[in-house]
Order: C-alpha cells, then structure tokens, then sequence
C-alpha cells in the first residue's frame, strides 16, 4: 500500500548525536572508510491524506521546527539520494510492534485529521569511501536486527503493509489414533510443540479414552501448559541420585527450607506469581525473578526488553495487584573482546548482546518510571550461544489483599495491549535447545516491547485495586491467554469467546489469538456486579479492556470462536494429565588440581589485572543508563562515595515516602566455581548474596531468598547430578541462615549446537549457575552503610577467616589457571560473621563496608578507597587465616563470609563487642594521601597512586569512552 | 490558613507523580492527581488550582520526539487556557518530561505573553540516557519563587536534556533577559558545557527555564527526587560531618518556595 513518506533531520548547521552514534557503531563493527552520518527520522502516512494536510502535520507535530527540517515524498515517488551517500533504512517488519506509529495516529487525531494506517522508519546518510556490501553486513550487527527489522539499501520503504489475507477459522483436527511414537514425535517437532514421546501418547491415550481427536488448538494449549517454562517438568519430576530416589526435587528440597523454617514474616510463598513477605503492619512486599534467555541470544534489545516488560506483570499481577518498585537485572555474556574468528556461526558477538541486552533493559525499564537498582554482569566463554538474562520486580501491596480466587460466575477481562502474531511458541521455543538456524527460524517467539502500553495497563489496574474492583489477576506470560486463563481457571472452569479479543491486525487464527505471547496484557476475574466500574476506570487510564468470557463451576475449559468449538478440555487433566519424569543422576568431581605457579613479582600489576577483569571492572557505563532513582525511594544507591563511582553491595529503598522503614536488595552469582565444584558455586551465590546485603545494612534475620537456575541439558546425567549437588547445598546453607526461599525459576537446557569449520559439531554448554537474589526488610534506612571510605586515619578491621581458597578466584583466571580449592562456606562462622556486622552497623559505628568477592581483600580495599578517594595501608600478615598461606593468598583468596570494615580507632571496642564470635582483625588503615598500599609487615608487597588503579577498574567497560574523564 | 492547591498532571507515561505529589504536600499545599483525560473534559478545573505541576516521565512513550505528543494534545484541546492560567496568578512546575511539554507548548521560555516554540530540548551529545546527579546554580531570573544564586545538587535523569535555540545569539538573549533560571555548574562552580557536569552538552549549561512573568518554572534534572534528606547521594557523609541530618534534601526549596509564593498570594 503506497503513503506518503515524510523524512525528517537536523537542519544541516545543528550537531546530530544519533548519526554521531551510527557512525561510532559502524566503526565500531569493522567497517571502514565512514567519514559522517547523518540520520533521519521517517514517518509513513496512508495515501488518502492530502499534500496539505500532511504538510500541516510534519511542521505542526513531526518536526522539531527550532533545529530540524523536513522533506515529503509523495506516495510512489522515487526515493531520493543525498549526494555521495549510501543511504541505510531500517524499517520494522510486517507485524513487528511500531508503538511510535500509534502515537502519530493520536497526534492526527489530536490535530482533527483523519487518522490513517502509519508506519516508522529510520534512515542514516552514510559519507565516505565504504564498500555498499560491507556497510549492509555491518548495518545488521550493531545498527538493525534482520530478525524484527528489514535493511533498504538507497531506497526508502515503498509504503504500509497491505490488508492482511483472511484468517482460517477452521477447527483443525490432529488425529493421533493408533500413531506410533516416532509419528507422536513427529507431529510435536513439526508444530514446534517441544512434547516428548511419553508427553504425546499421554495425550493420545486421553483422546482415544474420549473418542475423539483433539483439536489444534487443544493440543497446542496442552504443550504451552505442559512445557518446561510454565511446569519445570525436570525440577518436579523424580530423581535418582546416588541411590537415593528423589520425588519431586523442587518441593522435596528448595520448597522444603521453607516450609520447616515456616518464618512469620512469610505471607504467601511458591503458590502466585511472586513471593509476598510482611512489610509493616499494612503493607507486603513482594519479589520475583526470572530469565529471558533465549529471545536475548536472537534479539537482545527486544528479548531483554521484554523479559523486563515480564517480570513486571508478574509481580503487577501478584496477589490482587502490587505496585512494581524496583528492578534488578543480572547478567550473563562470552567477553566482550571475543575475537570474531572464535565466535561460533549463528551466534550474535559479546559485544552486541550485551549492547542491545543494556539499552533493551533501559528503554523499557526506564519509561515504566520503575528504578533498576541492583544488579550485576559476569563474564564467561561459554556463555557465547547462550547468553543469560535475568530480570528481577520487586512490589508493594496492602497484606490484605495477598490472595486471590476468582469466582464462578465472574467475568474473564483481557486488558493492556492487542494481541498480534507476535511471541507465537515463545514458550514451547524456550524449552529447546539454541543452534546455528535458530537466529533465523525463531524470530516470531521473539517480541519488541510497548512499554507506555505496560504503564497505561499498570495505572489501570492500580486504580482498580484500589477500588476493590476484581477477584483474580494475573499476567498473560509464556502461552498468552491460554496459560493465564488456563492457570486461573484451575479449580473452577471457563468459557473463552476469542472473537472479543482486540487485535493489532486481521488475520489471526483462532489458535494464534489463544497462544499469542503478544506482550502488555493481563487477565483479570471481575465479579459481573463491578464490571461496569472496572470498564470505565480503564476507560479513564486510556487502557483498552474487554470480557473475553466467563469463569465457570465445571472445570472444563471451553474456548470458542464465534460459535465453533475450538477447545473443550477437562481442566483436570491439562493440570495434572503431564507424566512425571524419572531421571538419571550422577556427579563425578572433575579432575583438578592446583596450579604451581611462579612467586608474584609485580603485585601492582596484578591488582591491575584482577581489578580490569571484566567481572569485577566498573559497571558504571551500564548502571547510569537505568533510572535508578525514579520513584524517589533510593537510599543506598548503586554507585557510592563522593564522586558517586564506588560499587555499592546492594540496594536500599524507602518504598513509603512518609516512612523510613526500608528494604535492602542484593543479588550472589559465581559462575566460575562451577566448573570446580557446583557445590561450592551454590553456596558461595547465597553467602555472597547475604555479604552483599549485610555490608549495607540488611538484617539477615529478616531476609527472604529466591533462587533462579540456569542450567545446561539435564538429560545428562552428570548435568543434572550437578544441579542436585548445588541444590542440596544450598538448601543446607539457607536452613542454616534462616532465610526462607520464596520464589525461584529455572532456565534449562542453555546449550548451543556448533556447527564446526570442519562441517562437524560441539556443544556449548554453560556452566551451571544458580544466582540468588536477597531481600531483607529494614526499621530504618538511616541505618544503613556503604562502601565508600569516609575518613583518613580510621582503621580497617577485616571480619572473617582466609583461607587457602583461590580455586576459580579472578587471580587464577588472570593467570590462565582454573585451581581446584573452591570456597566452600563455614556455615556457624558465616552465620556469626553476617549477625555480628549487622549489629554493628546498627550501632553507628561502621562508618563503610565492603565484602570480600571477586579478587579477595586487595580488589576490596581497592574499591573502597576508589568510592572515598583516599588511600589505604594494608597490611596482610594481620588477617586471621586458617593454616599457612603466603602473600599472594592472602591478597587473593576468595574466601566466603567475609567483609571489611571501616571504624573510627574510638570505637573498636564498641565494634568487637558487636562483632562477638566473629573473627576479625585490624588489617590496616585509611589514609589521607591517595595510595594504595599493601605490605606483609615491614615488607611493602605493592603501592601505587589510587588513580592508577581507578583507571585499571574504570577502562574495560567505557564503551563510551567517558568514565576515564573523571580520573585524575 | 487556607492550604494553596497543585494540580499534579497525570498521563499515559508521567511516571514522577507520586514523588511530586507528595513533594508538594510536604510542602504544605494540598495536592490533586489530574488525569489529562479528565482535564480536557473539564479544563475549568484549572481554575480550582493556584499551582499546576508537569511530573517527569515518558508521556506517551516520548514517541516522535520527547514530551511531543503530550504538547500537542494539550495546545490542541486546552488552547490558551494554560496562558491564562499563568496569567491569573497561577504558577506551573515542569520537571523532566514535564519540562519537555512545557517547551513544545511554548509556555516555556514564552518571551511575550503568547505560546511559540523559541527552544528545544533534544538529544544528549552522548545519544542515550544517562541518571546522573548534577551540580547546579540558580541565577538572577525573572523566576517569581527560586531563589538566585544558591548551589543545588539534584539528579538528572534524561536521554533528550539538551537545550537549544535556533542561534547562539537567541541563547545568550535568555541568559541576558532573565529566563534562563538554573544552570549546570563545574566544581568550581562555574556554568560548564563539559561532561560530566553537564550530562547532555547543553551550551552555556542551561538546565532549566522561567517565562516573561517569572510564574513558570522548567528543569531537567529532578528536585522531586532530592527532597528528602535521604534522597542526596552523600547523606551518609553530611549526618557523619554535621552530626545529624539535614531537614530537608536539596530539592525541597523549589517546592517550599513555590507553595509559599502561592499561599502568600491567595
């Protein structure tokens, strides 16, 4: 279909950052000879407008008239060139989510034109001598993504996708009587349905029982609800390990803490969409994290996007609706230095990912007026197929309305945005392994974001919570309506009538409509009485809303499309027809030992080295993309100390602007001791976690946790013998801790099938990670801490005991070593050390506090005089260590349980007492010059200005170029 | 004492209005969530309001360019009814976003006393969001509530923070005629254009603007995000030096001083 074009830039004498950028990007991925670009903004309006009407609305709403200008090209007019440009269009694909389209059609409105089909693109004039062919294979690594956007070469889009084909309204049906399993399996591969063979015949036996065929949509309801993402089939299937049979891992371990901790702060755990715990006497606070893995690898921007756009729904639609107050994010990436020759085929680079994976959090997490305030990146080889993004919410609610039930007889209401084609088998796609084609033939589970649509729906059912106005919500994730209505419907029934949903476009099956992931939806049972008052206080937050059907008292569920029946399922057997599992397990230690390695000579050089390591290197270029401080709670923020560039250990909120009562939230991963142990890797997340809060101010008596797997193929029995070690691990740490789990997901199969320059393959496989998020609500944030040195002449008092434990530590790695004594946590010290520092913050008179992670006691000190800018003398020889350990293992163990602490030389009686059991030692002292020494005695082991290991710290991720302006 | 009244402007997107809202109770004058619907079915409810407040956020996503559409739909439906709510003794507020609307309205800088757009606020040099606290200094304004010359630390927030004029000489003009109100200022506390004391590259640090009549107020960074004493990055500090903490954060004088304008005058 034809329109009108309308091109709008920067007038020619005005600077244009967004060219400015393209062109660094561009530069960036390889392509040489760009000497400028400028960009352009381009907006399709359908042919029916006229010249003057469009003309009136590019200079009244289009174009910025005190530094831009405009061109209209006319519908089936040629495109035209700037002389001496390539010129580079990026226009979303049919059906790809255009928000900015919708507002241009309000804008019309607005200006009481007639509202007509719009569309968006974007056009850079590349200058220079370039090779068109490079430009075109570079455009697709940094500036577009061919999986939801097309690359025109000179040439602007021809015009808006035409009127959609008719869609098949049939009522398909999948006979599967008296198919063998290899035909049952063949049905669930080419459906892209992830059913195994045990899965379909369970559903072939249920049909042949009622004599009847399923239908399409029947069975593809069956393999959302049945799949790994919405059942963790694995985690809930039998295990048997080392003679033991384990029935139903999930509840017999992680589930299990909690109930025999049974703590009363817990209001409502492992049974909504996020864990909910007492906040004071009126209010609860809810959390809930989980990954968004596989869109990322394909889409970064969009996956992460809306991986945030999520998990915000789900603690929006926890209880009877919870307000979202912060945002966490975690992290996974290959390094961003990986060399091209070593990036397997079919693989986004590092650097890419973890590009689109930022600023996909940060356009959707910033615009929702939700603060990202914690969080973490780590780096390993491995991840390069299988990237991990992990998004965490966490909510406000009153207690009193922490439960929910819809009622027979109530109304199934679908609000927020239209449903489209996209984020079809989203999570079906999510439960197979990622290879070489998936980049090109899953691009329609992967989805772009619309998150003023989020943000509308949220304001809606806010408002409608407020009013008492439902009695069940929740969001439309993995499956789309079939799993919302499906989960919600559990107990009771429902009628679906899916001709009443909204569309975004014609032309959708039946089946599409009810598993469309299409995002920014929620499902909510409203009572037929309050129905009228919900529809127009949605009316009133411009959020669209619809009754989509009923909820019934037959546990059937029935889901129509004008009078065909395209669904009529017992609710019994959707929910519990899935056969359990019986896996095998097994764990092997693998084979390593310590390395020999040469005495340090240069031990400046190696604190460069460690505090340049990319998982321990500054994150501020990431950290001050996110608004961290919308909402006006922040009180520990994630950069700390006088130029606001020390790294925080956790963040502080005060939800309630008229309280001090606060919440502390942090977040524990170690990847790396998983190759060792992933016993080691599982214990050290939760005392890193509980360090990581307890360094600025949680109280670990009042401290919930989630736990969030990543894990490679547990089909093998290694791999998931793995997962059972770490498991019991961490069950056995957080029992000890007190600290209840309260929500926790898991990610399985992340392995990526390589294919070999030899036409050969490998595996990828990740090492398996379990990140543990910790959340403690606080009486009062004023006493609280951070990292950041205060004063010279205080002392450092070091808590904890070092040991012989570099196994996995960042200074191995920057030797190229792996080792083999991973930390292992001492469970009564750890316990002892996390009371004892709690107590005494509380007294006053910690005046900073840092834990001991990622490059043991000399990165920590390091960082704590980078936040202060003051200097510190540390001396090693002080340490409590548990047996004989020498200079380097001093500086470098990574030790659990741990911290150091700042205090005025008058209060270390008042700090010991605190501190009670715990070993601790002064270790040094803060000092006003700014120098980083360390010396083992009277032995000065290294000294160097505070500013050279600030720029060590500071250059591995300025991808900007800027944060090294602030080093002297 | 009558309590002065602030409309606190709600819309698909705004996502400052709790913060602001509760910034002006704290403040003393009794706050109201307007949604933007409901204030152009009923745009007499103006007249209920001695203080009108744009809250930061995303209006309608930012779509077209920051704060555009929100502009549009109010220039559109409420016509000269803001002017004259200015006009009238009113004051207005735009934090963020919500000075964003308020320059594409062209109530701000609003040289003579009708609506034209004479500014902009576009792109960061850097091209991208950035959350970062900034250093600023009030100047000599015709701005009717903010005190001159004090030093403030409040954070910025924003990806489209840049303010520009059709030339340079249309700058200096602001700075010369009082309407520039806030600038960006280095530790030495001089106006600066370098990051990253000023956060977007806006030339002369021009942060935030009043108009001809002095009632109309346009920042970018947030002083609803710095009002309370634990809101400013270095309280630990301050409480370790002072002994105890401040009353308030550096933000809540815009506030104060804006509330105690209004009541004065009612």
């Amino acid at each position: 279909m034809q329109a009108w074009r309308i091109d709008v830039l920067a007038q020619p004498d005005q600077l244009d950052p967004i060219g400015d950028a393209a062109r660094r990007t561009l530069t960036a991925a390889g392509l040489t000879g760009v000497s400028s670009v400028r960009s352009r903004r381009g907006y399709l309006l359908a042919a029916e407008l006229t010249r003057e009407q469009v003309d009136a609305f590019a200079e009244g709403v289009l174009c910025d008239p005190v530094i831009e200008c405009f061109t209209v090209h006319a519908p089936g007019a040629a495109s035209p060139r700037p002389e001496g440009a390539c010129v580079l269009t990026i226009v979303p694909k049919p059906g790809v989510t255009d928000p900015v389209a919708h507002s241009v059609q309000k804008a019309l409105a607005d200006m009481q034109l007639p509202v007509v089909a719009a569309g968006t693109y974007r056009t850079y004039d590349v200058y220079g001598e370039i090779s068109t062919g490079d430009l075109l294979s570079v455009a697709g690594k940094g500036l577009a993504n061919e999986t939801v956007q097309q690359i025109l070469l000179d040439e602007l889009p021809e015009g808006l996708p035409g009127e959609s084909p008719p869609p098949d309204l049939t009522v398909h049906q999948v006979p599967l009587h008296g198919l063998d399993e290899d035909a049952l399996v063949a049905i669930s591969n080419d459906g892209g349905l992830a059913l195994d063979g045990h899965e379909m015949r369970a559903i072939q036996a249920h049909f042949d029982g009622l004599d009847r065929a399923p239908t399409r949509l029947e069975l593809e309801t069956l393999a959302q609800t049945w799949s790994e993402h919405c059942k963790h089939k694995t985690l809930t299937g039998t295990v048997r390990f080392e003679g033991r049979t384990i029935d139903n891992l999930l509840k017999s371990t992680i589930a299990d803490v909690t109930r025999k901790l049974d703590r009363d702060f817990c209001v409502s755990v492992f049974v909504d969409n996020a864990g909910i715990i007492k906040f004071d006497d009126e209010d609860s606070v809810c959390i809930k994290v989980e990954t968004h893995n596989r869109p990322s690898a394909i889409e970064p921007f969009g996956g992460a996007g809306t991986g945030v756009g999520g998990v915000i729904r789900d603690v929006l639609g926890t209880g009877l609706a919870a307000r979202p107050i912060a945002n966490t994010d975690v992290f996974c990436f290959a390094p961003p230095d990986l060399p091209q020759g070593k990036l397997p085929q079919g693989c986004l680079h590092p650097m890419t990912v973890m590009q689109g994976v930022v600023s996909g959090v940060r356009d959707y997490g910033n615009p929702m007026g939700i603060p990202t305030v914690n969080g973490s990146v780590h780096f390993d080889e491995n991840f390069v197929g299988n990237p991990l993004v992990y998004v965490g919410n966490v909510g406000i609610l009153p207690t009193k309305r922490a439960h929910k039930q819809p009622n027979p007889g109530d109304k199934i209401v679908a609000l927020g945005g239209r449903t489209g084609r996209d984020g079809i088998h989203g999570a079906t796609f999510s439960s197979l392994e990622l290879n070489s084609e998936s980049e090109s033939l899953s691009g329609g589970a992967v989805q772009i974001g619309d998150p003023i649509t989020e943000r509308r729906a949220m304001d809606a059912v806010l408002a409608c919570a407020d009013e008492d106005l439902f009695s069940a919500i929740t969001d439309c994730g993995a499956g789309g309506f079939s799993s919302a209505v499906g989960e919600m419907a559990e107990g009771t029934g429902a009628v679906v009538q899916l001709e009443q949903a909204p569309l975004k476009y014609e032309g959708l099956a039946p089946w599409e409509i009810w598993i469309s992931e299409a995002q920014e939806r929620m499902v909510l049972a409203v009572p037929p009485e309050k129905l009228e008052r919900l529809l127009e206080v949605c009316e009133a937050e411009c959020c669209e809303a619809v009754v989509l059907g009923t909820f019934t008292d037959d546990n059937r569920l029935v889901v129509k499309h004008r009078d065909d029946v395209h669904c009529d399922m017992d609710l019994a057997f959707l929910h519990d027809g899935l056969p359990s599992r019986v896996l095998e397990a097994s764990y092997e230690a693998p084979p390593l030992s310590e390395p020999a390695l040469q005495p340090e000579s240069d031990y400046a050089q190696a604190l460069r080295d460690v505090l340049a390591d990319y998982g321990v290197c500054s994150k501020e270029w990431i950290v001050r993309q996110y608004d961290h401080e919308v909402q006006a709670a922040s009180a520990g923020k994630p950069l700390c100390g006088i130029r606001e560039d020390g790294p925080a250990d956790a963040a502080v909120l005060a939800p309630k602007l008229d309280s001090t009562r606060g919440v502390v939230l942090s977040n524990g991963l170690n990847p790396r001791y998983s190759r060792i142990d992933p016993a080691s890797m599982a214990e050290c997340a939760l005392d890193e976690a509980m360090r990581n809060l307890v360094a600025s101010g949680g109280d670990p008596d009042y401290t919930v946790v989630l736990d969030n797997y990543c894990w490679g193929n547990t089909r093998d029995p290694q791999c998931l013998g793995e997962l059972v070690r770490a498991t019991e691990a961490l069950c056995d740490l957080a029992t000890h801790y007190r600290t209840p789990f309260v929500s926790g997901k898991d990610s399985l199969h992340n392995e990526f099938r390589a294919t070999l320059d030899d036409g050969g393959e490998a595996t990828i496989r990740i090492p398996g990670c379990i990140l543990v998020t910790a959340m403690s609500v606080i009486a009062d944030v004023r006493r609280t801490t951070t990292s950041d040195l205060k004063r010279a002449g205080s002392q450092l008092v070091l808590v904890g005991v070092t040991k012989d434990e570099l196994g996995g530590s960042v200074y191995y790695k920057t030797k190229g070593e792996l080792g083999k004594n991973a930390p292992r946590v001492d469970k009564d010290a750890a316990h002892a050390v996390l009371r004892g520092v709690y107590q005494a913050i509380q007294t006053g008179c910690v005046l900073s506090a840092h834990d001991l992670s990622e490059g043991g006691v000399m990165a920590a000190a390091a960082e704590m005089a980078i936040g202060g800018k003051l200097g510190i003398d540390v001396d090693v020889s002080r340490l409590v260590v548990e047996g004989e350990l020498d200079a380097t293992k001093r500086l470098f163990s990574e030790s659990q349980s741990r911290l150091l602490l700042e205090v005025g030389k008058d209060d270390l009686d008042a700090l010991s007492a605190s501190l009670g059991d715990a070993p601790h030692a002064v270790v040094g002292e803060v000092t006003a010059a700014a120098v980083l020494r360390y010396r083992a005695g009277a032995t000065t082991l290294a000294e160097l200005e505070l500013g050279d290991a600030e720029a060590a710290w500071k250059r591995p991720l300025d991808v900007d170029g800027t944060l090294l302006e602030e080093v002297n | 004492m009558k309590r002065p009244t602030a409309l606190i402007l709600r819309a698909p997107g705004i996502n400052c209005e709790r913060e602001t809202h509760h910034a002006f109770e704290r403040a003393g004058a009794a706050s109201e969530y307007v949604h933007i619907k409901r204030l152009l079915e009923h745009p007499d409810l103006l007249d209920d309001f001695q203080i009108l407040s744009v809250p930061g956020g995303f209006s309608y996503g930012d779509d077209i360019s920051s704060g555009r559409v929100l502009a549009q739909e109010m220039k559109a439906k409420l016509g000269d009814r803001i002017l004259r709510f200015v006009d009238r003794g009113g004051l207005a507020l735009g934090i963020c976003n919500g000075f964003q609307v308020l320059v594409r309205l062209g109530l701000l800088p609003c040289l003579h006393d009708e609506l034209a757009e004479s500014v902009t606020l576009t792109h960061n040099l850097s091209n991208h969001y950035e959350c970062r606290w900034v250093t600023l200094k009030t100047r000599a304004s015709r701005c009717v509530f903010l005190p001159e010359g004090i030093t403030v630390r409040w954070p910025a927030a924003h990806g489209e923070g840049r303010l520009m004029t059709r030339d340079a000489a249309s700058l200096q003009a602001l700075l010369d005629d009082g309407f520039a109100a806030v600038q960006y200022v280095d530790d030495k506390g001089a106006a600066t254009e370098s990051y990253p004391a000023n956060p977007n590259g806006a030339p002369l640090g021009v942060a935030g603007l009043t108009n001809h009549n002095g009632r109309v107020l346009g920042v970018m960074p947030h002083p609803d995000r710095s009002y309370l004493p634990t809101h400013m990055p270095e309280w630990r500090r301050t409480q370790l030096e002072r002994g105890a903490l401040p009353e308030d954060g550096d933000g809540m004088v815009v506030f104060r001083e804006m509330v105690k304008v209004a009541a004065a005058e009612a």
